[in-house]
């Protein structure tokens, strides 16, 4: 009964957990590099897990191939450029800023400045303690005037 | 039968809440006090019928009743039952549930304890609620009934998804949904408000303890799910940017802003409006979060449950009540007259900048999550947006944040000055500094992230015990435990904030990695720990079978501990989990994992030293812990007639 469970569940074919023993470089500062780069790229086949974290045979091929081509002397960026050209862009992780993703990077530093301004005005329009106390208008002098004088 | 009863309580539920949604709100516009008073009774049965149904359910699941199809996806006889309980809402029918569940549950609330709430505000928050509950209930019965019968029960069923099947995940969904749902209340009064044209003082200081409640749960919730995420996934990632982590931190971020703003009407009676559209806006993105997992728009490693029809009417109760609400805002707004005035440098002025730091960091959130849906749609181009944009985009808010929140905490009401608030906070500003120093000469790399970091928590948890001391007014110690609990609430909750930030910074700068072949008896070192494969095992479990690996950690020649990792196979959805064996230590967590048998002999194992990652969840606890401290003070218990106790329009000094 225990052989037929283990046969079973090997038969079930386990995905092999994430970075493997056998493709971590002998150069640590290579390996570093690929590790760094590997947590910013999409497993194509997942739902949302890098391709360092994730178990997919095809994650593995993309980490091979990125270490492959930092050992061929990329630089990252042009690993990363490699791996985007064979794959697509939705392996990015970090959208590149071109196109109309400037919106995408520009959105949050625009919200913030709109914010403070509206948030500033909306202040200044309530300061009005600030001005010290209020000048009368003229309508309220000539009225004080006319209270004065009865 | 039972679950004949579950489907025929819920439809008499539906039409409860559809009594509650109109009488009561009829009755308050004409002022009729019978139909105003016909709220209390409704919500209350609405939540008993909703119950019997979950109960009806949750007993199909513990009974195995197989012939109901959702216990039959879902479930397993040989499931402990600790998971067949968690399995009826661990699945989109049955979690459907437990979110109409607890909206019920949230009326029947505040039909008992806000006795103190004139009888017309209170009969028009019900029927709004009841409106929510009728809505979702609608939801359920037309495109998710969960009572649904098999014509031929089968043998056993297909069991819940492995990763679910936790502790951890057991219970992330409930304190997720009473987050959510809490939220519901602060748009239900907000409606009210808008309905009944008046923003008072007493509205906010009836608002916040709902809201305070929903923060504190969904704190729990998000905290529950990320610790989840740490030790099962086997990485130890514990937040990933993911579009439904994102959903719940959305909601989370708005209703920590909406705390902070509800404060201010309630003391000054300013940002009336703009507390109301916060209200909106925080259950606004709790539906925005329902959507997205439940629709399976985005996918992601959530989406458990995808049909477009679901996400259709989801999108139509969304589309409803935040357009609704949005309309009446438009047109009643403009009414809310605020009062108070103040100057730039107060109190109020550090809430608004806390305010759009907040509100401005979650729209960031936002626009990143919809962004590949937004591309897709326009441009049709296939892309993502995952952490490296969101760690760009949202931390500077929360750096700016972390630096204004001392000194905002203790700056005084209507007008302050900066240097006089400076000033106290001097031994924090050093203290702050100080751990700067250390964490850089500790940091054996140029790590900015960890003296930042570091530094920004530091500068929060001794300003929060500045914050403590000021209150005390030189009267000493014996003050301080005689303070309102509010003051303990805001500066546990402050300092916990700052746990969470040396724990996520310190933890991603400094952690170490090691991945590697191991021999059975074959020791190696990582980061000065001599760690041992001692053995490695099969080990059946009740519904999984599983292979057990004994490693012994020692440091300088003594043991540290002794830990199992394990792998395990569920047989019956034929899938693989990790279960990493940690030791969690004040300073470090030690994480170990056992990976596959390899061809050359030995075992893949990767060993992670994780530096103050408890510290994460520590602070995600005190935060929690604040807000309750803060919702047992007595203001809230004593709130009877705050509505006659108007706040005065003061001169400044």
């Amino acid at each position: 009964m225990r052989a037929l469970i283990l046969c079973l569940s090997l038969l079930l074919a386990l995905p092999a957990l994430a970075v493997q023993p056998d493709e971590v470089l002998s150069d640590p500062a290579l390996e570093a590099r690929a590790r760094e780069i590997s947590k910013t790229l999409r497993c194509p086949i997942c739902q949302g897990e890098t391709i360092d974290e994730s178990n997919a045979a095809i994650s593995r091929d993309l980490r091979l191939y990125l270490r492959e081509r930092l050992v061929a002397g990329d630089s990252d960026a042009q690993a990363v450029q490699a791996i985007a050209d064979r794959f697509g862009e939705y392996v990015l992780f970090e959208p590149p800023a071109r196109g109309a993703n400037w919106l995408l990077y520009l959105a949050g530093p625009v919200m913030a400045l709109l914010a403070l301004l509206v948030g500033w005005r909306f202040i200044r329009s309530r300061n009005l303690a600030e001005e010290g106390p209020e000048k009368l208008s003229d309508e309220e002098k000539a009225r004080l005037e006319q209270i004065l004088r009865d | 039968m039972i679950a004949e009863l579950g489907h025929f309580a819920l439809i008499l539920a539906f039409a409860v809440a559809l009594f509650q949604m109109v009488v009561p709100m009829v009755g308050a516009s004409k002022g009729w006090s019978g139909w105003i008073d016909s709220a209390r009774p409704a919500a209350l049965a609405q939540f008993g019928l909703v119950g019997i149904s979950f109960a009806a359910l949750t007993m199909a699941f513990v009974t195995s009743d197989f012939s109901v199809a959702l216990v039959y996806q879902n479930s397993h006889t040989a499931k402990p039952m600790i998971y067949k309980i968690s399995g009826v809402w661990g699945n989109h029918e049955g979690s459907m549930l437990l979110w109409v569940l607890i909206v019920a549950l949230f009326g029947a609330m505040a039909a008992v304890f806000d006795a103190n709430l004139p009888p017309k505000l209170r009969a028009r928050v019900l029927a709004v609620q009841a409106s929510i509950g009728a809505a979702f209930l609608a939801f359920i019965l037309f495109t998710s009934n969960p009572f649904l019968r098999m014509a031929s029960p089968p043998f056993d069923g297909r069991d819940l998804n492995p990763l679910l099947q936790d502790p951890g995940l057991a219970f992330h969904p409930p304190f997720l949904y009473l987050g959510y749902v809490g939220l519901s209340m602060a748009f239900s009064f907000a409606v009210a408000a808008l309905i009944e044209g008046r923003v008072d003082a007493a509205w906010a200081r009836w608002v916040r303890p709902w809201t305070l409640a929903a923060w504190v749960f969904l704190t729990i919730g998000i905290a529950l799910g990320s610790w989840w995420a740490y030790y099962e996934l086997g990485w130890g990632g514990f937040w990933f940017w993911d579009p439904v982590e994102n959903a719940s931190f959305m909601p989370w971020l708005i209703a920590a802003a909406l705390l902070h703003s509800a404060i201010v009407v309630e003391k000054r009676e300013v940002l009336k409006s703009w507390t109301i559209l916060l209200a909106i806006m925080a259950f606004g993105f709790s539906l925005i979060g329902t959507f997205i997992v439940r629709s399976g728009v985005i996918t992601s490693v959530h989406s458990f449950a995808s049909d477009p029809q679901r996400g259709l009417f989801i999108l139509a109760i969304l589309a409803f009540f935040v357009g609704g609400a949005l309309l009446l805002y438009t047109v009643r707004a403009a009414s809310m007259q605020a009062r108070g005035a103040f100057a730039p440098v107060s109190r109020e002025g550090a809430l608004v900048l806390n305010n759009i730091l907040l509100a401005v960091s979650a729209l960031v959130v936002f626009v990143g999550t919809v962004w590949p849906l937004v591309a897709e749609m326009l441009w049709d181009r296939r892309l993502s947006v995952g952490a490296p944009f969101f760690e760009q985009a949202f931390t500077p808010f929360m750096v700016a944040l972390a630096i204004i929140l001392p000194v905002g905490a203790i700056l005084p009401w209507k007008r302050g000055r900066l240097k006089r608030a400076l000033y106290p906070l001097r031994g924090a500003l050093v203290f702050a500094g100080a751990v700067m120093a250390l964490v850089f000469a500790v940091s054996t790399g140029h790590s900015a992230l960890a003296v930042i970091g570091a530094g920004l928590g530091a500068w929060l948890v001794a300003g929060a015990a500045v914050d403590l001391w000021l209150r005390t007014g030189n009267s000493g110690l014996a003050r301080l435990r005689r303070l309102p609990r509010a003051d303990w609430g805001k500066a546990v909750a402050h300092a916990g904030l700052g746990v969470t930030f040396i724990g996520i910074s310190l933890l991603m700068a400094w952690q170490v990695e090691d991945i590697r072949v191991a021999r059975i008896g074959e020791t190696f070192t990582v980061a000065g720990y001599d760690i041992t494969l001692e053995s490695v095992e099969e080990r059946p479990g009740p519904n999984y079978n599983s292979i057990i690996a004994a490693m012994t950690v020692d440091r300088d020649g003594r043991q540290v501990a002794l830990l199992h990792p394990e792998k395990r196979v569920y047989p019956v959805q034929s899938m693989p989990t990790t279960e990493a064996a940690i030791q969690n230590g004040l300073f470090r967590d030690l994480y170990l994992v056992i990976g596959d048998q390899q061809q050359g002999g030995g075992w893949a194992v990767r060993v992670y030293i994780k530096p103050f990652a408890s510290w994460i969840w520590l602070g995600s606890a005190l935060m929690a812990l604040g807000g309750f401290i803060s919702l047992s003070d007595r203001r809230y218990r004593v709130a009877a007639g705050a509505r006659h106790a108007r706040v005065a329009p003061q001169p400044a000094e």
